[in-house]
């Protein structure tokens, strides 16, 4: 659950670098959906309304389905330049004039762009949300995306890979991580798109991209805040409603095949310590009153990492000393396929190998020995908690009722899902600890640092043993 | 013609505001029996309670040769309390759903809680952190652990580009003050069980605390909670006043690393929060580098040229003169033609201020935007607690949109040229070697 996973790409930093980290991938509570009011427009478009009106704030956003899984080998990292382009004027708005008109409105604003979606976002006081409104829906049909312009944003695009990626160890190890899992399913290209793909990338392959998947019917509004429902589908109606509809792509379903067998790599960055990261496949959640694995292994992915009384921390960062740092996480509500990631720093005087034997060990304990019930009942008070305190931020919010309707769920689904996460018992608990954390589906990446002293260039010696 | 743009636009404000005016944020505040200063919001449409109590035990209390102890005592305030050690403590908290953090930055410790208000989840989550800040035991076995995971900590930032341009730069800007004095793995190891003992009883004395309180309780409650939470908190001593900061020298320092980028960082000490050039310096550094995506730096280093991802400035307002920084990072080939955009521009902005257009463009903006820093619990703890630790006035949330309005072109200026010198500034450069000729 604590695992930070860069999978989120938004088009400048500084300002939501808070706002992206807060929404976990839990489910909504029974109050957080039964408030929620929804609209579909003949152009299939749907808008949907949370009303909190503690605030006289709102919240505005614009999902679109489309993500870097829906790209193909050669133009990787499109969906996050073209969100990069949404910025750069349309036809009646100059290049970077829709950030002027946000800022002279007292708003803020930002975009991300993530495996399975792309998202833009306004927050701003309640009178400005039909001036937003409009902004948006001017960008859905109206973008310009000229060559000059174009030209500049990419060098924009590849200092962000640098800072990201390029000189971020972990980072480099996530994004070979997922290169090793996943070898049909797109989930194997980064966000943000492989180096060579940004420095061959067209205007006319930003083009293609918006042509192809800026559709009314591919995009999902969310409106949070000060509201009243009605007036909002009002403003929706004069402002989106107007936009004609469009067909999108037949999507491919690139089915990821079966592992046969352990996957092993390592990486080579400048760093002081090691680290190690481990991916297992496992099943997402593909329908409420399906299989009720991914609902145990939410809950074995807080039972090992919710925080300071758990088992990582109780057992491998405080116990054993192994680690310093261990994490498990997994999130059940994607598009493609999903992974439960494990990983860890070791302590002084301890190997990457020791930690990788111990964060697999705490699981092969629980799935032989089951969990105690008042451990059980500890994590499922953290998720009542959490249904409470999300409350308190509308973003997020907005950010949860959008996640579960781009996966193909729905914000009614939010209820449901927290019931059965909560009616999860020790013996589910126990049978996915023994079903799913074998060899057979698993990838592990192993980080070996190396200097940084620029007079033994990193990498190179070593390098060449190999 | 400045007056003709202004008018309007603050008749404006008062209409968007008219129905907020008397409730932008009833703020109680109140001196509890052991001297503590306790300031609270109630906010009942969630049954929940946010707490922060902060004490004048910041970073810059650390002996030089233990660097790094006021962090390492806040850090370990939850390793144990008289009769829990932290694994209970760890689950009596998530027993009951609570959240608890604690932290030191360089003027200020602070412990922070969130709890929900049912009865019994209340009364032990305030309890807890009661005996937390007052009784901490600062058991032997976890403070060497938390040792050796702090100087791995800094092992690895040694080594990270972004780390080692902060580092250098609070050093270079602070050469003979606490601000500038980061730890190090030496530091760290010579701090012992006594040290952090001894540094609770000092410093996290009840006078010279604030707490702060928002959520769904009403005020006979959080006159309670503030009593429990000072009633055994030590006496503390009166800290010896900070040295005055030096101007430090302008220097230019290049460290080579092999990251593709270099990252820059340029600036020196420059304001504190009592200083009464607040709001002019607030207001032009939205012009300048402050205001995202419309910001000068932004538009020239990056929307004109694509130099960098992220360009920045701030001013981090202190006891004392806290720093201004402009930071980016870009390809370390074209390190000195982004130094060039930003210094020009720096220079710029410091010897003619901002347009008039630019002005009206931040406070529209500033004063637009305010219901967006007070529309969370989360954000108002953040904003009753600065007003307590500064002595801001209690009207001062009320006031704000008025003093952005008031601040002018030739204010802005004035005010930066009093407080950011382009040519006696720091820069810090880890990426690309030697400056090209």
């Amino acid at each position: 659950m604590q695992l930070a996973v860069a999978w989120l790409l938004t088009t400048a930093c500084p300002l939501v670098a808070a706002q992206n980290a807060a929404p976990p991938p839990q489910p909504a509570s029974a109050r957080a959906s039964q408030q929620v009011v929804e609209r579909s427009f003949p152009n299939g478009l749907k808008v949907l309304v949370k009303p909190d009106r503690r605030a006289p704030t709102v919240a505005h956003m614009v999902w679109y389905r489309a993500g870097s899984m829906d790209e193909v080998n050669g133009r990787t990292g499109v969906a996050h330049v073209l969100e990069h382009m949404m910025f750069k004027g349309t036809e009646s708005l100059a290049p970077g004039e829709f950030s002027r008109r946000v800022a002279a409105m007292g708003g803020r604003e930002n975009a991300f762009t993530s495996r399975d979606y792309t998202g833009y976002f306004q927050q701003v006081h309640k009178s400005r949300l039909a001036d937003v409104m409009a902004l948006e829906a001017d960008r859905m049909v109206n973008l310009k995306l000229s060559d000059d312009e174009f030209a500049k944003e990419i060098k924009v695009v590849m200092e962000e890979r640098r800072l990201r990626t390029e000189d971020s160890a972990k980072a480099l190890v996530y994004e070979q991580l997922l290169a090793t899992t996943f070898t049909a399913h797109p989930y194997r290209y980064p966000v943000v798109g492989w180096m060579s793909d940004l420095e061959s990338m067209t205007s006319a392959d930003a083009r293609a991209w918006y042509d192809a998947w800026y559709a009314p019917g591919n995009a999902t509004v969310i409106v949070a805040g000060d509201v009243e429902p009605e007036a909002v589908f009002a403003l929706a109606e004069k402002y989106y409603g107007r936009i004609a509809s469009k067909a999108v792509p037949a999507r491919k379903p690139q089915t990821e095949p079966p592992q046969r067998g352990l996957r092993r790599i390592e990486v080579k960055a400048p760093a002081e310590n090691p680290y190690v990261a481990m991916a297992f496949h496992v099943p997402r959640l593909e329908s409420i009153e399906g299989s009720r694995d991914p609902y145990a292994l939410e809950v074995l992915s807080t039972l090992l990492d919710g925080g300071a009384s758990t088992r990582y921390t109780r057992n491998i960062v405080r116990g054993s000393r192994v680690a310093n740092q261990a994490g498990a996480g997994y999130d059940m509500t994607q598009r493609g396929p999903a992974v439960f990631v494990l990983d860890g720093t070791p302590a002084v005087g301890h190997t990457t190998a020791e930690v990788e034997a111990a964060l697999r060990a705490e699981i092969a304990r629980i799935a032989v020995e089951g969990v105690p019930q008042t451990e059980l009942d500890r994590v499922k008070v953290q998720y009542v908690a959490g249904q409470v305190y999300k409350r308190d931020s509308v973003f997020g919010q907005a950010m949860e009722i959008a996640g579960l309707e781009i996966t193909g769920l729905s914000y009614r689904d939010a209820d449901r899902i927290l019931e059965k996460v909560r009616s999860v018992t020790v013996e589910e608990v126990k049978a996915v600890a023994a079903r799913y954390f074998g060899d057979q589906a698993l990838t592990i990446a192993t980080l070996l640092p190396q200097p940084i002293d620029p007079a033994k260039p990193a990498a190179a010696p070593a390098g060449l043993r190999h | 013609m400045r007056a003709a743009f202004i008018r309007p636009l603050f008749l404006l404000t008062l209409l968007l505001w008219a129905p907020l005016a008397s409730a932008v944020l009833p703020i109680e505040h109140w001196v509890s029996s052991r001297g503590t200063r306790v300031y609270f919001v109630r906010a009942d449409s969630i049954p929940m309670l946010d707490i922060s109590i902060d004490f004048d035990a910041g970073a810059r209390h650390d002996p030089p040769a233990k660097s790094g102890l006021a962090a390492m005592t806040a850090g370990t305030l939850a390793r144990g309390v008289a009769g829990l050690d932290e694994a209970a403590l760890a689950e009596r908290l998530a027993d009951i759903g609570a959240s608890q953090g604690a932290g030191a930055g360089d003027d200020r410790a602070s412990a922070s809680l969130r709890t929900l208000t049912s009865p019994r989840e209340l009364d032990a989550a305030v309890a807890l952190l009661a005996k937390l800040v007052s009784q901490p035991t600062f058991p032997e076995a976890p403070l060497q652990r938390e040792r050796e995971r702090v100087i791995q900590g800094l092992r690895e930032a040694a080594v990270k580009p972004d780390a080692i341009a902060q580092r250098t730069f609070s050093e270079l800007i602070y050469p003979r003050h606490p601000y500038g004095r980061d730890p190090l793995p030496e530091t760290i190891a010579a701090i012992t069980r006594d040290d952090l003992v001894d540094f609770h009883r000092r410093y996290f004395g009840a006078n010279r605390a604030v707490v702060s309180i928002v959520g769904a309780i009403d005020r006979a409650r959080a006159e309670a909670i503030a009593e429990q939470l000072t009633r055994d908190l030590p006496q503390g001593v009166t800290p010896a006043p900070m040295p005055p900061v030096e101007a430090p020298a302008a220097v230019e320092r290049r460290i080579p690393h092999p990251a593709t980028q270099s990252h820059i960082v340029i600036g020196a000490p420059a304001m504190a929060r009592s200083d009464p050039d607040f709001f002019p310096l607030f207001v032009g550094n939205y012009v300048l580098g402050g205001g995202g995506f419309v910001s000068r730096l932004t538009a020239e280093v990056r929307e004109k040229r694509g130099l960098s991802y992220s360009v920045y400035s701030y001013f981090s307002p202190m006891m004392q003169p806290g720093p201004f920084a402009v930071g980016l990072q870009t390809r370390k080939s074209q390190t000195d033609e982004a130094l060039a955009v930003v210094r020009q521009t720096l220079e710029r902005f410091v010897r003619e201020g901002p347009t008039d257009a630019e002005l009206v463009a931040a406070k529209q903006n500033l004063v637009g935007g305010f219901a967006l820093r007070i529309d969370s619990n989360r954000k108002i703890l953040d904003n009753i607690a600065n007003i307590g630790w500064y002595r801001l006035p209690l009207d001062y949330l009320e006031r704000w949109t008025d003093q952005i309005e008031q601040v002018s072109a030739s204010q802005v200026r004035e005010a930066f040229g009093r407080k950011v010198f382009p040519e006696r500034l720091v820069t810090v450069i880890v990426g690309a070697g030697e400056a090209k000729p």
